[in-house]
């Protein structure tokens, strides 16, 4: 049967190959294009319809942007500073809760598990719009602390689920190992468990650090008016029809996103990933 | 005990921030302003925003059926495909937009779908429409192309995990009785990973149903999604009544999403058993 359908098969494999290709190129089409129609008004410092280019190319946008006294420098700021208390604040509780998940006797432990996952699967809107007017009389809105809480709120579900698969995923008979030679509790968390465990729950970090670096609706309602974060700063200048502020904003944003994307595979291995949610 | 108390202060942040909230939502929308129950919030809703309540249900679901479609494509050839290189090059392609946050997208979209944008100038530099032909995408089919393209490689990533755990065998048995690829991927290897093309889409369209930025750029006026609507009640009338009646709307449509997945993974459990 292979003999008879071998010299069939030789001569359709061109068009076949020219098919696969041609998908590929719409495929790449597709995915990049929108990309470098960003870059193009990046780098565009005059674009007038109905041109297919940019007449001018140039960096005066970059420089308005990059001003020590510009909005975009401060907003960066803002943006990582409220990224690193999110981690800061998610990690400080997702590490004993996803300890406890992964390795102690829980009562209710599939509730707790079921609460934990809610946060990531309901619709956002009615959380922020509510604890945003609770804040406001409070007068948490407006303030670094308000974003961070509201992150770290969404930011912790992440952890939790990640740091406990990544406990669940290193081998119990290390710690027994480590307790039967008379080490303490802690002793033996500190020592043998965590930096096991510490792959994983640096991924958890960097989840946790992008998603707040990309959050826009949250801080839309709970930041109003003094907490301007990257993406409020980005959505501003689009929606004030400064295309060229907004795209550069965006590939600041792009950067952080896409080197992730790149090295995901080495903190996410596949035995933490096939622990999730057990 | 120890495990109650080391879990106690994630526990304390999800309640508070979560579904205290929660709870308020729901009170909001059902409270009169004299504090007795009352539906008009609901009654209301319906009549500003019933078109955008079905116009945002429509493009949701066309998103996801497109992203379930997309999703699975790229996977099956992921997982089937004969090509070595077309295999390597897939793979390094389609997750770009993986972690590309949605206010990005908007933006992105925005320009790349314009009248004036990238996608007319190369349609209309391959000959495939003439110029005078050439129109702006920013209604619902750039809601709609911003989600899939956004939340494709999510779902992508799932289900090719999935695929690439299967066993081989009954796989190679198939290709070696002659099956064409296509009949492999839809008889052999979709029943086996439907779970978690289930999931991927039930996650892909809650979170859609929650995004703002992209509506607000790309389809600002009505019909639109229901979040610029809740959006435009707080910050324009600060009607948290009917803006909340709009969002326990939309988790009713999310609970509809989550019932579905439910459903069909009784049906699927019940089917392999």
């Amino acid at each position: 049967m292979t003999a008879a359908t071998a010299p069939l098969r030789a001569p359709a494999r061109w068009p076949r190959t020219l098919l696969i290709a041609a998908l590929l190129a719409l495929l790449a089409f597709a995915i990049f294009g929108p990309l470098a129609n960003l870059l193009l008004w990046a780098f565009a410092e005059k674009w007038y319809f109905p041109s297919k280019l940019p007449s001018e190319f140039g960096f005066a946008f970059w420089r308005r942007v990059f001003n020590p006294r510009g909005d975009a420098l401060a907003s960066l700021g803002t943006s990582i500073w409220i990224a690193v208390l999110t981690v800061i604040v998610s990690l400080a509780v997702a590490i004993p809760a996803g300890y406890a998940l992964a390795r102690l006797k829980l009562p209710f432990r599939g509730a707790i598990l079921l609460l934990f996952l809610l946060p990531q699967a309901v619709p956002n809107m009615p959380i922020y719009v509510n604890i945003a007017r609770v804040f406001y009389e409070i007068g948490l809105n407006g303030t670094v602390i308000g974003v961070v809480l509201v992150h770290a709120a969404h930011g912790l579900v992440l952890a939790v689920w990640i740091a406990s698969a990544a406990f669940a995923a290193v081998d119990a008979s290390l710690d027994e190992a480590a307790r039967n030679l008379g080490a303490s509790p802690w002793t033996c968390f500190r020592t043998v468990t965590l930096p096991l465990a510490a792959p994983g729950l640096m991924a958890s970090a960097i989840f946790v650090f992008l998603e707040s670096l990309d959050e826009f609706t949250g801080t839309y309602f709970v930041g109003v008016p003094d907490v301007t974060t990257l993406p409020l700063l980005m959505f501003n200048a689009s929606q004030g029809g400064n295309y060229q502020i907004a795209s550069i904003t965006a590939l600041l944003l792009l950067v952080p996103s896409i080197g992730f994307m790149l090295i995901v595979e080495r903190f996410l291995k596949a035995d933490v990933l096939a622990m999730v949610g057990r | 005990m120890t495990g109650l108390a080391l879990i106690a202060p994630a526990l304390a942040i999800v309640v508070a921030f979560f579904i205290i909230p929660l709870g308020i939502s729901f009170a909001l929308a059902f409270r009169a302003k004299d504090g007795v129950f009352t539906l008009a919030h609901f009654e209301k809703s319906f009549e500003l925003y019933t078109t955008d309540l079905v116009f945002t249900l429509e493009i949701v679901l066309l998103s996801s059926a497109l992203i379930a479609i997309v999703a699975v494509a790229i996977a099956g050839y992921l997982t089937l495909g004969e090509n070595p290189r077309a295999v390597s090059v897939l793979r390094w392609l389609y997750r770009w937009p993986l972690f590309i946050p949605f206010v990005v997208t908007g933006q992105v979209m925005r320009t790349f779908l314009a009248k004036n944008g990238m996608l007319n100038h190369v349609l209309i530099g391959s000959g495939l429409i003439e110029p005078i032909s050439a129109q702006s995408m920013l209604d619902w089919r750039g809601i709609v192309i911003a989600f899939v393209w956004k939340q494709a490689p999510f779902v992508t990533l799932l289900v090719a995990g999935a695929m690439a755990s299967l066993d081989r065998q009954h796989i190679e048995a198939a290709r070696n009785l002659g099956a064409p690829r296509w009949r492999v991927l839809w008889d052999i290897v979709l029943p086996q990973v439907r779970g978690t093309v289930l999931v991927g889409v039930v996650l892909s369209f809650v979170t859609m149903l929650s995004v703002l930025s992209v509506p607000l750029m790309i389809n600002p006026n009505s019909p639109t999604l229901i979040t610029v609507d809740v959006a435009y009640r707080i910050n324009t009338h600060a009607d948290y009544a009917v803006a909340n009646a709009l969002c326990l709307l939309s988790l009713l449509v999310a609970a509809g999403g989550a019932a579905f997945y439910l459903r069909h993974a009784v049906k699927g459990a019940e089917a392999a058993s």
